[in-house]
């Protein structure tokens, strides 16, 4: 625990030995293409495949009206509605699957999708998220009979009244109205399985790019009748995540049917096009923050408001029905909070359906941005540095673990110290001192901030589901004889590092070197049933699972060496990866000598054997917190926003390997950027997807990012967690869209700029720097 | 039409339509899926190889333009056990996550270490920049290059036999 260790995974990696879903090649293989909706909105009145069927390279085609004869037009989403997996009656978002071609090769599927004819008859079209609400508005759902309007959900949550009594009785009260547009993880990998219906054995197994394989299963027994023992799911490598691999796509159930239609093992693999467009997006929230303060500035209130685009099926993958607002009502964040309210409207639009948690746990980088923007719009109205606004707000070190309005107990926290620490290598003064002479050169320099806690680690059973299945998660611990290990977890790595944190965990409870420590995941045949990894849970969760099925190993170990040395259990101490005799060195059994006698020399009252397993159901969440300074220039020009400094001090207690958790920072902060400054997925009003590809949806490349992620460390260690950890993965996303508009709204204050929406294009930049009548030059 | 095509060394022949993308005769006729496919539009260079030792985008190559030529593939980047010094360098300064694109990373890497044996940071950036990473954040896929160089780059690539 600890150690910068290099990672085990690394090897196949390097040598592109990797196994990725695409890399399968079964004997028999087919292979498909999805035909899918030019229209955002429109009837279906007929679909004739009968030419695409003649094509002498095509099996089968498969259109929504086969799959109602099944039952299986539809499928439950996780957030508690339905999707359509092959239209029937409308298409209700450009790019919709309308069809399913399965051919001898990709090519072959893709020619066939040009002979299939299908008889739209477009309908008017909703993107623009609050037209959804407007009287006159189509029922995007009218599959659904009770379905009057496009409102999805009400949600609200926090003391209405004594939040209304804060507002009235402040001395500044400040209001924003702010977009988080709709982005993409676009993870590099996209979205695919391979099914392979054996029909001698009645199994079928899924290789899918699944961030759950187990939740997967169960939920593809639910949809497709199967039973549950006879669907093996396999996540084999990942191509990054990002929660963009957590719900089960209309790809994923007709190569299912089309296996057992076929009794041939059939691949789909989606292009990056199709990822963009019909996966599921993230964010697309319309909010209003108000906060009310005393003229100290410490606040008094805070309220929200939100209007939530779900595109045409929820498909949030939120622990449950419960939260159709993930943990947005963390909003409060790490400020001492006395009254709080928010309110939120969830609406379908004819956009892909969603919106996913992408690397924020749960719709939390949306409360953070809220918040830390809002705050800074309240430091602007009292002419407060907003650093000073910060200090006189956050939750004092003392009052944690601590109970917030909104019905969170945080597991520790020194947000201060945080803070100063970000300060501190960030040379704030300095950098104060450098803004001041770049503004007498005509240099426009920006510093934004950002503070905040996270809530990860779904989540104690109490409060969180997925689709009903608690969220616990599991690790199964063998010891050989001669000493080494094998851990199978139910959590699953996407390039998280799990083969190297949880060896790392076990070596830290049990003695046993990391590289003795094989970690399995992925195979629902093999791995003890989790829920996956997303809302960075893994370590919260997965990895206390891990901790606990070593410490239950190691009380079998005690017993082990006690038989060994003749010597009473309680007169023994755990030193250096083994058992002695308290005060004798010189009576000690290591780790190997205790795991042979488990197989050799069995105590009489002991089963053979050194194994456990082990579900932890988290008491609560885990709450890592961090303090970010970013820097940027803007040029005058082009309006291009270039980041010259980021520096980002996270807390997620203790580290399990500092140099995975450092990699985890940079990539998150580069995503942040790119929310930030780069990505969005917009439509024309008729519904015309307008980024459906790299060249139009912009991810940052190694030249948008600055030179160094400058990122400090401070650990305060987790309440409740046995190592005292906290995940951490989401934390940079969370934290740093609010620091880089913070940093440009700072550099565009001397010329009256209090907001501007994301994404900070060099165009919308220009336009202010030329509406405020700054020159080129 | 049939091409013959020297990947990795070794002379492969294959019967292929004019419109087969080289990424796909690689993954999919050869086999060889350490080249792997990130997009439609040649952006994010998951899918670079070397096409008589330039790096070359071939899901942007036809692979009857391959026939009669080398290519080479990130399999043929290392021999047995061995791994490159780049290779080693991106373990070692933990330049991966995912690994989707980093066959993609060291095959350009390889090719830059090639013409630039002691590049600065900045020449590093740029030439990497047509490689899109969603994991690292880049920082640590520099300092895995740099590595390499430092250790003294080779300056031919190593073939599989």
């Amino acid at each position: 625990m600890g150690d910068r260790m290099p990672r085990k995974e690394d090897g196949r990696f390097v040598r592109g030995r990797g196994k990725y879903v695409d890399d399968l090649q079964l004997p028999g293989m087919l292979h498909s293409a999805i035909l899918r909706s030019p229209f955002a909105h429109a009837k279906i009145n007929g679909i004739d495949v009968s030419a695409a069927l003649e094509h002498p390279k095509v099996r089968t085609v498969i259109t929504g009206k086969d799959l109602e004869e099944q039952g299986l037009a539809w499928m439950p989403t996780i957030a508690g509605d339905t999707q359509a997996v092959l239209a029937t009656d409308k298409v209700r978002f450009q790019g919709q699957e309308v069809a399913f071609v399965v051919a001898d090769d990709r090519y072959s599927a893709q020619d066939a999708l040009e002979l299939i004819e299908v008889d739209y008859e477009p309908l008017p079209v909703i993107v623009d998220t609050p037209k959804a609400l407007d009287a006159d508005a189509p029922i995007i759902r009218d599959d659904k009979a009770e379905q009057a309007n496009n409102v999805i959900f009400e949600w609200e949550h926090g003391d209405k009244e004594a939040t209304e009594r804060a507002f009235q009785e402040a001395d500044v009260t400040v209001r924003q109205e702010m977009i988080y547009p709709r982005v993409h993880p676009a993870p590099m990998e996209t979205c695919g399985a391979v099914a392979d219906y054996d029909v001698s054995t009645g199994k079928m197994t899924l290789w899918v790019t699944s961030q759950a394989p187990h939740a997967h299963r169960t939920l593809a027994a639910i949809v497709t009748g199967l039973s549950e023992h006879q669907i093996r799911v396999i996540s084999p490598d990942i191509g990054g995540g990002f929660g963009n691999k957590v719900p089960i796509y209309p790809g994923y159930v007709c190569v299912a049917v089309a296996s057992l239609v076929l009794h041939r093992p059939v691949k789909w693999m989606e292009s990056r096009a199709e990822n963009l467009m019909s996966t599921s997006f993230a964010r697309d929230y319309h909010m209003v923050g108000e906060i009310a303060a005393n003229k100290d500035g410490n606040i008094l209130g805070i309220r929200v408001d939100v209007l939530s685009d779900h595109g045409a099926f929820n498909a949030h993958a939120q622990p449950g029905d419960i939260w159709p607002m993930g943990f947005f009502a963390i909003f409060p964040s790490c400020y001492d909070a006395p009254a709080a309210y928010a309110e939120a409207t969830g609406v379908y639009s004819n956009k892909a359906p969603g919106g996913i948690a992408y690397r924020c746990s749960f719709r939390v980088t949306e409360a953070i941005y809220l918040m830390e923007r809002t705050m800074d719009v309240l430091a602007d109205e009292l002419g407060m540095d907003p650093v000073e606004l910060r200090r006189r707000n956050l939750i004092p070190a003392e009052k944690q673990p601590y109970e917030s309005v909104m019905g969170w107990t945080y597991d520790g926290g020194d947000y201060h110290a945080a803070l100063d620490e970000a300060l501190r290598i960030a040379d704030y003064q300095a950098l104060l001192e450098e803004q001041k002479e770049a503004r007498e050169q005509g240099t426009i320099m920006g510093i934004g901030i950002s503070t905040f806690t996270e809530i990860v680690g779904a989540g104690p059973k109490e409060k969180c589901h997925i689709a009903g299945l608690k969220m616990f998660d599991s690790a199964e611990l063998r010891v050989h004889p001669t000493g080494k290990a094998v851990l199978k977890i139910g959590v699953q790595s996407q390039g998280q590092g799990h083969e190297t944190t949880f060896a790392q965990i076990v070596a830290g409870e049990l003695g046993i070197p990391a590289e003795d420590v094989e970690v399995h995941h992925g195979d629902t045949d093999h791995t003890p049933y989790g829920l996956g990894t997303y809302g960075s849970r893994s370590t919260p969760v997965g990895g206390a699972a891990a901790a606990v099925v070593s410490r239950k190993i190691r009380a079998k170990a005690k017993k082990i060496a006690a038989h060994l040395l003749e010597a009473a259990e309680d007169d023994l101490e755990w030193v250096d990866g083994g058992f002695q005799v308290k005060g004798s060195s010189s009576q000690r059994k290591e780790m190997d000598e205790i795991a042979f006698a488990a197989y050799t020399n069995m105590p009489p009252d002991q089963e053979a054997g050194l194994e456990g397993v082990a579900y932890y159901d988290p008491p609560e969440m885990t709450y890592p917190f961090g303090a970010y300074v970013c820097v940027v220039e803007i040029d005058k020009g082009t309006g291009q926003v270039e980041v010259k400094r980021f520096i980002a001090v996270d807390d997620c207690g203790v580290r399990i390997n500092p140099m995975i958790v450092e990699g985890q920072i940079h990539g998150g902060l580069a995503q942040g950027i790119g929310t930030a400054l780069m990505e969005v997925i917009q439509f024309d009003e008729e519904g015309n997807h307008l980024n459906s590809n790299f060249m139009d949806y912009l991810i940052p490349t190694s030249m948008e990012v600055p030179k160094e992620w400058e990122t400090g460390v401070t650990v305060t260690p987790s309440t409740h967690h046995p190592l005292g950890a906290r995940g951490v993965a989401e934390s940079p996303t969370v934290g740093s869209p609010a620091a880089v508009v913070n940093a440009v709204v700072d550099a565009l204050s001397p010329y009256g700029v209090r907001h501007v929406d994301m994404p900070l294009t060099p165009a919308k930049i220009w336009g202010i720097l030329r509406e405020n009548g700054v020159e080129p030059f | 039409m049939r091409i013959q095509v020297n990947v990795n060394g070794e002379s492969r022949e294959a019967e292929v339509e004019p419109r087969l993308l080289l990424v796909h005769f690689i993954r999919d006729t050869l086999g060889l899926t350490g080249t792997h496919w990130g997009c439609d539009t040649s952006n994010c260079g998951a899918c670079t190889v070397h096409l008589d030792g330039e790096p070359v985008k071939s899901c942007t190559v036809l692979a009857v333009r391959a026939n009669g030529h080398d290519v080479t593939t990130i399999e043929g980047i290392s021999s047995g056990a061995d791994l490159s010094l780049l290779q080693q360098g991106f373990s070692k300064e933990h330049g991966l996550q995912c690994g989707f694109c980093t066959p993609g990373m060291i095959m350009t890497a390889t090719a830059l270490l090639k013409s630039t044996p002691r590049p600065s940071e900045d020449e590093i950036r740029e030439a990497i920049s047509g490689n899109l990473c969603r994991c690292t954040g880049y920082q640590y896929i520099i300092r895995s290059i740099e590595w390499a160089a430092r250790q003294g780059a080779p300056t031919q690539v190593e073939v599989m036999p």
